[in-house]
């Protein structure tokens, strides 16, 4: 399953941080981000908890780049 | 300048007040060391106490080496070392670096949203004799909807009253306004030039196609191109590598200055190797890169041309061979009556009435096509015992003569001779009261910019130009030689266009990207196996927009050079970041390292050169 999130974040290489960041976390298959857009793309692993996966996925941003948001 | 970007702006102008009321103070009265320091601290407090928390988070969080981390090592560092002066402009000059590059890429960012901004606001729908606004997405199919002059048609649909012209710039690039009367299909995003008009809707606002253009120009940044991968892999290693370098700078002089004898000179250092780290950082490559690419995307979308990811618009920028199908592709796919040869004594009009009234009945292109030639009118009741004959053509009595119409075996099976044979395009032998009349030319006609089309492409280092039809090989070399096009393989089955597209493949080289051109429909298989598909979009087929990499959304041959120009470049662009950006930072690194580079030049080298490469990255927005 994808699902698309818009994001917020200052600099392109915090943006890069953050896609590895989602990319690395458990229950997430691949992620995209687009500084351009300020757009993510994320594609689950079957049958995990979406909202508990992402939860996940932005305390991880938040770990690598502390000023970010990602409007879940 | 958004909320934030207010912020620091007010924060900026308050401390450089600040910074030259405490500087002027010292200047004057000569401050006392504490004093001073204290003093100095509210400017350095005012501009940099965001960075200094982020900072410490980033320890907390084991983050070190970001550039908040490392801007308040170094103005600390400075302020330490007694230049309390230095400290704080230091700091200060990066926020306005910080600043100036947020506004930087959200202008382009908006400059390119400007650009495709075709997205409808509402739809005007009939409420009880009252005209209402409503959301789009709130009109379901089979709704009645009015589009006054000036508006977009916010959702496809066909004309259910009224005559307009219709501005499609927006969706294709052409500015010529098209005609659109009651029964024309209306597509979303085109705008209502000079008439109101009613349509009546059918699709939904999310199924239209502007939604899907929309969708797909949004998610084409999600592609990421060989450059952009590049860009993000080099990052995984230099970062590390220049940390260490740094470390090793702050390290590894004073030990050595120590073993033999001479002062270590720790702070002198430790401030290169500061100075090091600030230069070092890897942001302008990392935003210019993308930018460029999705401002090119941008910049071909306004010219009708809609490219799904950065990585097709790079690999068309290497395409070397391009395929094309001929039907609906090069030509209009569209029979027209192109020559009549009529006997001596009969008139080309003539010849053309008794045509198309004995096909008067059928709805055969062939038939449709002799229709739309035919200028006289036709009356229905003078024509009589029409007849159709397989195979052959059709019989039929018009005004009182016995016509017949068809192939030539038609007339040999009525004994009639034929003066003079035809072997272009489809030919249809007319016959009146058993006497040869003349005949008719019905082809498919070039689109009228095909020829130039490829003779733009063969300057664009295009080394071959392929042709793949189903038709006969008579029509396809007639084609093909008018177009000018290298080669051309004729009465090709869907399978044999594969084979013949691998065959091309498995023979070009590495670094060759061979794209094909098809209208879509019949040729997906072809388009997913090229390295680019092409599709002509038709004014939003949906098949070709699914199949392709790369569509043209008003079927025009001729931009595919102009897409190939703008992906070269593009291209062009980023590649002359990449340089400049590992340039200027390699300069500023090795004279960090030596110590002649200060803490002003360490910033220029990271804010200074990503607002250029930024600046330079807006360039690929536009082309002339």
């Amino acid at each position: 399953m994808k699902k698309t999130y818009d994001i917020e974040v200052d600099c392109a290489n915090c943006a890069a941080k953050m896609e590895e960041a989602v990319k690395n976390t458990q229950g997430v298959k691949d992620a995209t981000l687009s500084f351009m857009t300020l757009k993510l793309k994320v594609e689950f692993e079957e049958g995990v908890d979406v909202d508990a996966v992402m939860q996940q996925a932005y305390k991880n941003c938040k770990t690598v780049e502390d000023d970010c948001t990602i409007y879940l | 300048m958004n909320q934030k970007q207010k912020n620091v702006f007010y924060r900026i102008i308050l401390s450089v007040v600040l910074l030259v009321a405490v500087s002027v103070l010292d200047h004057v009265v000569g401050l006392p060391a504490l004093l001073g320091l204290l003093l100095y601290l509210i400017p350095y407090g005012v501009i940099g106490y965001d960075i200094l928390r982020k900072a410490w988070k980033g320890i907390l969080k084991r983050q070190v080496f970001d550039e908040n981390f490392l801007m308040a090592v170094a103005t600390v560092g400075a302020i330490c070392l007694g230049d309390y002066r230095e400290g704080v402009a230091v700091m200060l000059f990066y926020q306005i670096g910080e600043l100036f590059q947020s506004i930087a890429v959200g202008k382009s960012r908006k400059n390119i949203a400007a650009l495709m901004d075709i997205r409808p606001d509402y739809a005007n729908i009939m409420v009880d004799g009252k005209i209402e606004k409503v959301d789009p997405d709130d009109v379901e199919i089979g709704t009645e909807i009015i589009i006054n002059p000036g508006e977009k048609v916010p959702i496809d649909g066909v004309i259910a009253e009224g005559n307009t012209t219709l501005d499609t710039s927006a969706l294709t690039g052409e500015s010529v306004p098209r005609e659109a009367v009651c029964g024309t299909e209306v597509i979303s995003g085109c705008i209502n030039l000079t008439g109101a008009i009613k349509v009546r809707t059918t699709k939904e606002f999310g199924d239209s196609t502007v939604s899907k253009i929309l969708d797909l120009v949004e998610n084409s940044a999600m592609k990421k191109s060989r450059s952009e991968n590049f860009i993000t892999r080099f990052a995984r290693y230099y970062t590390p590598a220049v940390c260490y370098s740094a470390l090793a700078l702050a390290v590894v002089p004073p030990l050595v200055r120590l073993l033999l004898g001479m002062p270590p000179l720790w702070g002198e250092w430790v401030i290169r190797a500061l100075t090091f780290l600030v230069i070092s950082c890897p942001c302008a490559l990392v935003i210019s890169i993308p930018l460029s690419f999705f401002g090119g995307i941008g910049c071909a979308s306004t010219h009708g041309i809609l490219v799904k990811g950065s990585n097709y618009l790079e690999a068309l920028s290497n395409t070397k061979y391009l395929v094309f199908d001929k039907t609906g592709t090069l030509t209009k796919g569209v029979f027209e009556v192109t020559h009549l040869y009529p006997e001596d004594g009969v008139t080309e009009e003539k010849l053309l009435y008794y045509a198309a009234a004995a096909e008067h009945a059928s709805s055969h292109p062939i038939s449709l096509s002799l229709k739309k030639a035919c200028k006289d009118p036709i009356d229905g009741t003078a024509i009589r015992d029409i007849e159709e004959i397989a195979g052959h053509g059709v019989r039929a009595t018009v005004d009182g003569h016995q016509v017949y119409v068809g192939n030539q075996r038609l007339m040999e099976r009525q004994q009639i001779t034929i003066s003079q044979e035809h072997t272009e395009g489809t030919v249809c032998y007319v016959a009146v009261d058993g006497a040869y009349t003349g005949c008719i030319v019905i082809s498919d006609v070039i689109k009228p910019t095909a020829q130039k089309a490829i003779a733009d492409l063969k300057n664009h280092g295009i080394k071959k130009t392929i042709m793949l039809t189903g038709d006969a090989k008579q029509t396809a070399d007639t084609v093909a030689s008018q177009i000018g096009m290298d080669e051309v393989y004729s009465e090709l089955l869907p399978a044999d266009k594969v084979q013949q597209v691998e065959r091309i493949l498995d023979a070009k080289g590495e670094k060759e990207n061979l794209a094909f051109v098809g209208d879509g429909i019949n040729d997906a298989p072809v388009l997913s196996r090229a390295d680019i598909g092409i599709a002509m979009g038709g004014m939003g087929s949906d098949a070709a927009i699914e199949a392709a990499d790369i569509v043209l959304m008003d079927d025009d041959p001729a931009k595919i050079a102009l897409a190939m120009k703008i992906s070269v470049r593009t291209l062009r662009i980023v590649r002359q970041n990449i340089v400049f950006a590992l340039a200027v930072k390699a300069i500023c690194l090795v004279l960090g390292a030596l110590g002649i580079a200060n803490m002003w030049l360490a910033i220029f080298a990271d804010v200074g050169v990503m607002v250029l490469a930024v600046l330079n990255a807006t360039r690929a927005l536009r082309i002339r």
